[in-house]
């Protein structure tokens, strides 16, 4: 459960030493599309090197690898497996693609003696793709789905537009596959980074359909992401009061009960739980306490 | 002989006690200067000078408004260059790389100097050693004290004023030249022995006016003061840096966390593109809350204007502009007041400005473990700038927060002993950097409040160990061991000791 993912291009330095900073749950880094071809090979030894020696890690790392179709796929896996990355992120997925990559990462896991078992979180950015979600969403290794509509729309022949109407259906196909997975559900990066209002309504509109996070392509949208996919205070308010309250109906034995005039019942509960699930894994608790 | 903060200071000088010491101390003031004969106007700037008799062993001031821009100081050296004047002492109250005043120091024209900040050929020639006398370093306030107190005793002030009237009256605000508010001027202006007023826009009459007649001698009339573009940019931008918007973001939260984001707060931030980044954040934050400050200070820009504009802030407390939207607003707004350097800075001024601030956002070349700041030298001991406000806000302010990055060009900002100290760390309350947040330890008010923050709050000496990890341990540059001027802090005292580089 991770609420932002901060794309940070691989053959950055500077932007590599800073990567832990900005408060993102976890920090991809990139070795495809922000990445000059002729810079793959760099970018690949300076994450490699700066995963292998850097002090002041991010405290969950992903790798967005090339493409299983491109010259630099197996050379980005081979270089950049270790106990120290989480995920990989892998473009342009398809179930093939995925299977290929599990398979490739069994073999690496067990040759490198890795305490740890890497997940993949497939980017969800072709037709064909939005179709396999589900398929894609059940295999064992996937930790997640991250969706991408700058490919899809291209792919589309498709404009993307303020509202984003013509994202509502793979946005929520995607979501509905990862919710039934059990999985997380990321949702594609808002490109303006200059808009935080724009952002802050985009970020509304994912979680509304579904998404537990989303991918910020800037250090400034951080922030407001983590925000928006947080519990707000009232909700955590709302959730402690009804769990508070679920203790004592226990005592009293009842399945069901009021607070405030509203019957409470087991969604209802489940709910509470989550919210205060989430409030404690992102230390939100606190704060509420104190206000 | 070692002052309080252990450095050394050569015997025969006022050492530094405390940043407080003046307390103990009695104002001391010339008389201001009383005129009888009227505004001399002047052909040319030549002639004023002749006129003058400038010779070996005085002093000749100037404010820096025009900053990147000045044709005044430049032409004031070309003259002392043309005829061969030799042992000036020169006073401006900053020092740009523009102004042509490196050679004059090679030749012995220029052989002493008083400033409050100083960058470019000038610094690079005497940290080679090429100043016969001496390099005294002041803070904006200091050099108000020092010029009232007759410590800097002025004989000629040749101060740019952008629009002078007929009767000798001057304003920063019209002319072509408009740069705005003169406050580091005012000093100079009603102590110097002389004072020549040098414009390029003379009108019949000034309503309203900075520079008073009363105090002026002479007035010329030249072709050009300055070129507009070096005098004040055309904006001034908040970092775009994400490290850097991090601090300020985190600086801002910190602001609000001390409960200093209150109805009635006053701030004061530099033009700096972190420092922009907080007043930013401090906005939202006010609008936010719907907050109504009592004033901002200091060197002003578009983005205080705004403030000021949307009564985010009643006053702007203006000692300099520094864009085009402050020069204007300074012109229009009577809410947006002029100050002089003594009225901003002095510490024996009544109530000066710097004494009422809630908050003040300051940056730091370097910062060590006991807090001291050095905005003086670079970490090769090389001079890079010089206080201007900084040790005197960080004295008025209830509370001073440095923002920096945790290093720069891979060097660590924090250090076991700064090569400089410009502001004494009893002065420094708060670094915020993009790693952590250190509190000095003496302000356990501040560390209450902060208990229960969930901004990452360390100490000092684990952010530096922090920085070494990241960065290594970097090696201390010797200097020589020859001194080549001092950093005189607020009250005359010298607070640390200028070295010759190797």
């Amino acid at each position: 459960m991770f609420r932002s993912l901060l794309f940070v291009p691989g053959n950055n330095p500077s932007m590599l030493q800073n990567a832990d900073v900005f408060g993102a749950d976890s920090v991809i880094f990139d070795l495809e599309d922000s990445v000059h071809v002729f810079e793959k090979d760099n970018a690949r030894n300076l994450v490699r090197n700066y995963l292998d020696r850097y002090p002041a890690l991010p405290t969950r790392i992903l790798i967005r690898i090339n493409a299983s179709d491109s010259p630099f796929f197996e050379a980005d896996i081979l270089a950049i497996v270790s106990d120290r990355i989480d995920s990989i992120v892998l473009p342009k997925a398809d179930i093939h693609a995925v299977k290929l990559l599990s398979e490739k990462l069994r073999e690496l896991e067990k040759s490198k003696k890795l305490k740890k078992k890497i997940s993949i979180i497939p980017i969800i950015e072709k037709a064909t793709s939005v179709l396999e979600a589900q398929e894609i969403s059940a295999f064992e290794r996937v930790g997640g789905l991250l969706f991408g509509a700058e490919d899809y729309c291209s792919e589309m022949g498709i404009k993307r537009t303020d509202s984003g109407l013509e994202l509502i259906y793979p946005r929520s196909h995607i979501a509905i596959c990862c919710k039934a997975a059990n999985i997380d559900a990321f949702d594609t990066p808002f490109v303006d980074v200059t808009d935080e209002e724009g952002l802050e309504r985009d970020c509304i509109t994912a979680f509304n359909l579904g998404f537990n996070g989303k991918a910020a392509i800037h250090p400034r949208q951080v922030q407001i992401i983590n925000q928006q996919f947080s519990p707000s205070k009232e909700q955590i308010v709302w959730a402690l009061k009804v769990l508070e309250a679920k203790k004592e109906a226990d005592i009293k034995g009842l399945g069901v009960f009021s607070l405030d005039g509203k019957m409470i019942d087991k969604p209802i509960i489940e709910r509470a739980l989550k919210i205060r699930a989430m409030a404690e894994r992102f230390i939100l608790l606190e704060k509420t306490d104190e206000e | 002989m070692k002052n309080n903060l252990g450095r050394n200071i050569p015997e025969g000088k006022r050492v530094f006690i405390s940043s407080k010491e003046y307390l103990h101390h009695e104002r001391h003031l010339i008389p201001s200067k009383i005129k009888s004969e009227k505004v001399r106007f002047f052909a040319s700037l030549e002639e004023a000078f002749l006129d003058c008799k400038i010779q070996s062993g005085m002093t000749l001031s100037f404010h820096h408004h025009l900053r990147s821009g000045d044709f005044v100081i430049n032409q004031i050296c070309n003259l002392l260059e043309q005829y061969k004047i030799q042992g000036i002492s020169l006073a401006p109250s900053s020092i740009f790389p523009e102004y042509n005043i490196a050679s004059l120091i090679n030749s012995g024209s220029i052989n002493n100097i008083h400033t409050s900040y100083l960058n470019g050929p000038a610094s690079e020639a005497i940290a080679k050693g090429l100043l016969k006398g001496n390099l005294i370093m002041q803070t904006h306030g200091g050099r108000a004290r020092a010029i009232e107190s007759g410590e800097l005793k002025i004989d000629v002030a040749f101060l740019a004023c952008p629009t002078v009237d007929h009767m000798g009256n001057g304003s920063g605000a019209y002319g072509k030249s408009a740069c705005g508010a003169l406050g580091y001027g005012m000093s100079d202006l009603m102590y110097a022995k002389k004072v020549i007023l040098v414009t390029d826009n003379l009108v019949d009459k000034l309503d309203s006016y900075q520079f008073d007649h009363g105090y002026v001698d002479g007035v010329v009339k030249v072709d050009s003061i300055g070129d507009p573009s070096g005098i004040v940019s055309g904006t001034t931008r908040i970092t775009k840096d994400p490290v850097g918007l991090k601090i300020a973001s985190d600086s801002a939260k910190l602001i609000e966390e001390l409960g200093l984001l209150k109805n009635g707060m006053s701030m004061q931030t530099g033009a700096g593109g972190i420092s922009l980044a907080v007043a930013d954040a401090v906005k939202k934050a006010m609008i936010r809350k719907n907050i109504k400050g009592d004033f901002a200070s200091g060197g002003i820009t578009g983005y205080h204007v705004d403030m000021l504009k949307h009564n985010l802030f009643a006053k702007l407390y203006d000692v300099q502009c520094f864009d085009l939207l402050a020069v204007e607003s300074f012109r229009n707004n009577k809410n947006h007041v002029g100050i002089s350097a003594s009225r901003y800075a002095n510490p024996y001024e009544k109530d000066p400005i710097v004494d009422k601030l809630d908050v003040v956002i300051l940056g730091a070349t370097e910062i060590d473990t006991s807090f001291n700041v050095n905005v003086t030298t670079d970490s090769f001991g090389k001079i890079i700038g010089g206080s201007g406000g900084h040790a005197d806000t960080a004295n008025g302010a209830f509370v001073t927060i440095i923002t920096s990055a945790l290093s720069k060009a891979r060097i660590p900002i924090i250090k076991n002993a700064v090569t400089t100290i410009t502001t004494p760390g009893e002065d420094i309350d708060v670094l915020v950097t993009e790693r952590g947040i250190a509190i000095n330890p003496k302000r356990t008010d501040l560390l209450d409040l902060l208990v229960n923050s969930k901004l990452t709050i360390l100490k000092i000496d684990q952010l530096l160990e922090l920085s070494h990890k990241i960065c290594g341990v970097p090696k201390t540059p010797e200097n020589t061991d020859k001194v080549i001027g001092y950093v005189e802090y607020r009250d005359g005292s010298i607070i640390d000791s200028l070295y010759q580089s190797r």
